[in-house]
């Protein structure tokens, strides 16, 4: 009895593997490209981070790259800049973004639409365009958009990228303006899934519009702002295109961020070892990002 | 009174009457909003409608003050500068190469591992989808060094396929289309079933065309995301003739820089996104959530 217990479901198993063979069989290829393209390289990447690897030589160097990682003060400048512009990118950007929700949300349908699309156009734009776009705005000759306005109140002209004290700031200006219209979008959808008669009974209690925003709203938005801000940490991260466009890294490192380090260090410098124990360390940070987004979205606050 | 709440229920705050105005002058508070959302609509549209007038300008124009709103004289001079001087015209025909080769693949892949994940059971499903959606978390920078190391000892810098190749499987197009596939009622392919229908006429008669808006946004999305895409093509193209539009771009710059023909370039690179997202706004404002990984 026991026996045919235990054998009757690996039997079923068996045959439901064979049934749905073919399913398996046209898995392999995007299963094989997952591998090639993701799970290899990730372990290749530890592996790299042991090695001296150039383009001429290669050999293992042990922690040697740990040791000169730990001592490198660029990479922690890197890390620094790249902590600095997350922090003020992805709460301010959140909060923006809450805001024009905010103001969105009671206009008609047509309106919302008008909005939302003009919020999201720069999104389609490359961001090589973008940033292109900046660097007339940031010129530091008084042709430059910026410095023309400061012109206006006879203010001398500012050097925006070429100052170490202001130029991640203006970087991550370029970042806040114009990024808001997925945020935006993303809010209004979790504002529609509100149930309307929360706020016709709290109307019915005599509330105000902006305790409706801060006893309604806002606590049933939550689950969508984490998520915004897990996912904009994970991309802020990231940032490569504004600091490597605008600035290069400088001046003076001040906006050396950590994806910038890791391109400078690997395919200017073709350091690849060195590079890998730097992509790594990212790896490791945005991991953690996605760890906490997993636990947030499976405890899944509905309402 | 009460029944007011429960006839209510189902409506959605977007359509809220209370707050259009029934008297035909909007009061104070919603025109501070407008004027808010307004002034930053265009803070956020201003440096593409600095680019289209800059491409517009002379020299001469350019560096005069104060900035000119307007090109005052109006030249295509930049444009007929850059199409007959530089390589312009094949980084173009390059990044539209390869977008529409990875849209194009990625729609039939994606649609059909979609629907294998939504619509299939078998033993390892799960297990296999977490490994999906584990491989979307990691960041493409992580592993571009290996990646471009074995490039290397394929001889595939400065070729399509080194652009090509990693997008052959999108963990992220397969997943969003087992969202929208998951929502198609099952019993339309059990119906093709009893009918005869093989698995591939099943995938192909029934599934395709049910999940065209799906397609539509993937395709988009993929598209746009392929032709602006920076970190990777910079990374494995050195050939000026490989160049993609955003790699190219910064290039056309000499010693010292021209925005005249630089923003010329930008907009001849910023064109088709925003045509695109002019025809399918309606596609892309439901997109960007229908993606989120939720459920």
């Amino acid at each position: 009895m026991n026996s045919a217990k235990f054998h009757m479901p690996s039997h079923s198993l068996l045959r439901e593997i064979r049934k749905n063979l073919w399913i398996y069989l046209v898995l392999i290829p995007p299963f094989a490209l997952l591998l090639i393209f993701t799970l290899i390289p990730i372990v290749q990447s530890f592996l790299l981070s042991f090695k001296e690897w150039t383009l001429h030589s290669t050999r293992w160097i042990g922690l040697a790259n740990f040791t000169h990682l730990v001592a490198d003060p660029v990479f922690g400048k890197a890390l620094l800049n790249t902590a600095i512009y997350t922090a003020v990118v992805v709460p301010t950007g959140t909060a923006i973004a809450l805001f024009l929700a905010e103001l969105v949300r009671p206009q008609p349908a047509a309106v919302q639409t008008f909005f939302k699309s003009a919020f999201y156009l720069p999104a389609v734009v490359a961001a090589v365009v973008i940033v292109l776009v900046w660097r007339w705005i940031y010129n530091p000759a008084n042709y430059g958009l910026l410095n023309y306005l400061l012109s206006l109140f006879h203010k001398d002209p500012v050097l925006w990228l070429q100052d170490s004290r202001l130029a991640l700031a203006a970087l991550t200006a370029t970042s806040l303006v114009g990024g808001q219209g997925g945020a935006v979008v993303f809010i209004l959808a979790a504002m529609g899934g509100i149930p309307i008669h929360l706020y016709e009974s709290a109307r019915l209690d005599g509330s105000t519009r902006s305790k409706e925003f801060w006893y309604i709203t806002l606590p049933l938005i939550t689950p969508t702002l984490l998520y915004l801000a897990v996912m904009g940490t994970i991309g802020s991260f990231q940032v490569f295109t504004g600091t490597y466009l605008l600035t290069n890294g400088g001046p003076n490192y001040a906006t050396t961020t950590s994806v910038f380090y890791i391109y400078k260090t690997g395919f200017q410098h073709f350091e690849f070892g060195y590079a890998s124990v730097q992509a790594i360390v990212l790896f490791l940070i945005i991991m953690a990002c996605s760890a906490f987004l997993f636990k947030m979205l499976s405890e899944e606050f509905e309402y | 009174m009460t029944q007011i709440p429960t006839a209510i229920t189902n409506r959605k705050v977007t359509a809220e009457p209370s707050r259009k105005f029934p008297h035909g002058l909007p009061n104070a508070r919603t025109l501070i909003a407008y004027s808010i959302l307004i002034i930053w609509a265009l803070l956020s549209l201003m440096p593409m409608y600095w680019m289209i007038t800059i491409s517009f300008m002379n020299v001469v124009t350019l560096l005069r003050m104060p900035p000119k709103l307007f090109p005052d004289p109006f030249t295509p001079i930049n444009y007929i500068r850059l199409l007959t001087n530089s390589m312009l015209l094949r980084w173009e025909l390059n990044s539209a190469l390869i977008a529409v080769t990875n849209t194009t693949i990625s729609l039939f892949v994606s649609s059909f591992y979609g629907y294998i994940f939504a619509k299939k059971e078998f033993p390892g499903k799960k297990f296999l989808f977490w490994i999906l959606i584990c491989t979307l978390m990691v960041p493409f920078h992580v592993v571009a060094i290996p990646i471009f190391l074995m490039f290397r000892d394929f001889h595939m810098i400065n070729t399509y396929w080194g652009l090509i190749v990693p997008g052959l499987f999108s963990a992220y197009g397969v997943f969003l289309m087992r969202q929208v596939i998951k929502t198609l009622p099952s019993e339309l392919t059990d119906a093709a079933k009893i009918d005869g229908c093989n698995e591939f006429q099943i995938y192909s008669k029934v599934i395709l065309p049910l999940s065209k808006p799906g397609l539509a946004v993937l395709g988009i999305f993929t598209f746009v995301g392929n032709w602006n895409d920076f970190f990777w093509p910079l990374v494995l193209l050195n050939d000026s003739k490989m160049y993609t539009l955003p790699v190219g771009l910064p290039t056309l710059q000499g010693q010292w820089t021209d925005y005249g023909l630089l923003m010329a370039g930008a907009t001849l690179a910023a064109l088709p996104t925003i045509v695109i997202f002019l025809i399918f706004q309606r596609y892309f404002l439901q997109g960007i959530t229908v993606g989120a990984i939720k459920g």
